[in-house]
């Protein structure tokens, strides 16, 4: 079974990480956001929607806009602007007013200066972010994110993550953001951790990385920052509970 | 290597081929290839291959391409001129072992390879003058009301352009499997034919296997944003015909009257 008992509700503008080892049912759950899966027993609910409602199908799918972890396999048209005009497209919407969200949407991300590039000459996180752009021109109100930073450089995760929270930021959209790097979890503000197809753990950043240990058993790891501190606290050193970022551990050991 | 190559031959420019509409270029084609069979006159002849040099000269093309268009067809264009010029009977002018040469074959011999060259010509014309993606947008169009007797138009279009999209990435991730194969020994370039065809079988499997799995992960991409067919889809381009496809049009219809005369007057 790839889910198992998931009870899981998350509110609207908030922003999400879900961790856990591959196989863990991260991406299936992902899949059950839009109806890409459906439950084979209980229910999933988007805005209300019940997922397996056939008739709801493309209002559900408009809400929650996926953006997968291979840049190059999800951009379907030749040309960045057609490729974020390829959602409102499909959604009949009007061509002066395709026009205008797409505008509107390269520009959210960043992109407008390449919107008459061909996809294959753009780096990763530029594919990422077009792909992110696509979803918004369908006036998205969740953005799942699939392992968007898997195949990127350290430049395009950094591309990718500061997009996100922008968006998160100024548009309220609801982000979840499946990951394995830690660093991009703590930057959410509730994190869930999956394993065989459970949910084992919910709480801040704070609260999950503060427990160092739990996290070693589950074969995840922690920021190294947290790590650090809980090291530094083994030895005898006096610090604050709950240190998860550079900053805090540098003002922590300042002190 | 293999990342320089380009897709099509489409040339960017803004002569008056390229501000045709895809759909007017694709029609006008289609009527002066029929042209070129109806009114096989030497006016005829002499009016098409001057709007084929006509629109060559003006389209911002360099020439060179034309030609290098026709070379393929090089050996096909000899031959046939051969062949016609030996094998019809009529006044012999030149004599050579069992080969008689004929007034008459020199004639239709010329005027059979002008019909050729005429054709990838015009066809030329059109490639080089319309990007994939509109000509693309153009086919869909045109075969749209072939949908009541089953054609999907939609669905192919979506294929072109679905297809278009992938060739750059497929030559990038061919690239990386030939150094990955090579890297681990394999050898690409010596041993006869039949070697070198078994040599892509390495080559060739792995790229069929990731193409499945991008083509299974593009699909799930694809419903994720809404996508299901061409019905009720709305467009961001929308194509416009104006008054350059009406114009063109025109100046089609007096040609064709104009090769009609010649015709009935026997030029």
């Amino acid at each position: 079974m790839a889910l198992d008992h998931v009870d899981l509700s998350i509110e609207e503008g908030e922003f999400v990480a879900i961790l856990g080892t591959n196989g863990s049912g991260k991406s299936t759950l992902a899949k059950q956001l839009n109806a890409i899966l459906l439950p084979t027993s209980g229910v999933c609910r988007v805005a209300g929607m019940d997922t397996r409602a056939a008739e709801r199908l493309w209002d559900i799918r408009q809400t929650v806009g996926m953006v997968f972890q291979n840049p190059d396999n999800q951009i379907i048209a030749a040309i960045v602007e057609d490729d974020v005009a390829f959602g409102p497209e499909n959604l009949g919407v009007p061509s002066d007013e395709i026009r205008r969200r797409v505008d509107e949407s390269l520009a959210a991300v960043g992109m407008t200066s390449f919107r008459g590039f061909a996809p294959h000459l753009l780096s990763g996180g530029q594919k990422q972010r077009v792909a992110i752009a696509g979803t918004l021109a369908m006036k998205t109100k969740c953005l799942v994110l699939d392992e968007p930073t898997a195949m990127l450089d350290p430049v395009g995760r950094r591309e990718v993550l500061e997009t996100v929270r922008r968006l998160h930021r100024e548009s309220g959209i609801t982000v979840v953001y499946i990951t394995h790097f830690m660093e991009e979890a703590a930057a959410a503000q509730r994190i869930v951790v999956m394993e065989d197809g459970k949910i084992v753990e919910d709480g801040s950043p704070k609260a999950i990385f503060g427990r160092v240990d739990a996290m070693r058993k589950r074969g995840l790891d922690v920021p190294l920052a947290a790590e650090v501190a809980w090291k530094l606290q083994k030895q005898g050193i006096q610090l604050p509970e709950n240190i998860v970022t550079n900053e805090e551990l540098a003002v922590a050991l300042c002190r | 290597m293999l990342t320089d190559i380009t897709i099509g031959q489409f040339f960017p420019g803004t002569s008056i081929l390229h501000r045709l509409d895809p759909r007017a270029k694709l029609l006008l084609l289609l009527v002066l290839m029929a042209a070129i069979f109806v009114f096989d006159t030497p006016g005829g002849y002499a009016v098409l291959t001057g709007l084929a040099l006509l629109l060559a000269a003006t389209s911002g093309v360099p020439l060179s391409m034309y030609f290098r268009s026709l070379r393929p067809l090089w050996w096909i264009l000899a031959f046939t001129f051969l062949i016609h010029l030996c094998a019809t009977p009529g006044e012999v002018f030149f004599h050579f072992w069992i080969f008689d040469m004929t007034k008459e074959g020199l004639s239709r011999g010329f005027f059979l390879c002008l019909r050729l060259t005429l054709l990838i010509l015009f066809s030329s014309l059109l490639t080089f003058t319309t990007s994939p993606l509109s000509l693309t947008d153009g086919m869909e169009r045109l075969l749209r009301p072939l949908k009541v007797v089953g054609v999907p138009a939609h669905e192919l279009a979506m294929m072109m352009t679905i297809a278009l999209r992938f060739v750059p990435t497929l030559i990038e991730e061919t690239d990386t499997i030939m150094k990955a194969q090579q890297s681990r020994g394999a050898d690409f370039s010596t041993g006869n034919a039949l070697k070198r065809v078994r040599h892509l079988v390495p080559i060739l499997v792995p790229l069929f296997i990731s193409s499945f799995r991008r083509a299974d992960e593009l699909a799930t991409a694809m419903e994720a944003r809404c996508y299901r067919g061409g019905e009720g889809r709305t467009r961001m381009k929308e194509l416009h015909v104006g008054g350059i496809d009406y114009a063109a049009a025109g100046v089609t219809a007096l040609l064709f009257a104009a090769m009609g005369a010649m015709k009935m007057a026997g030029i």
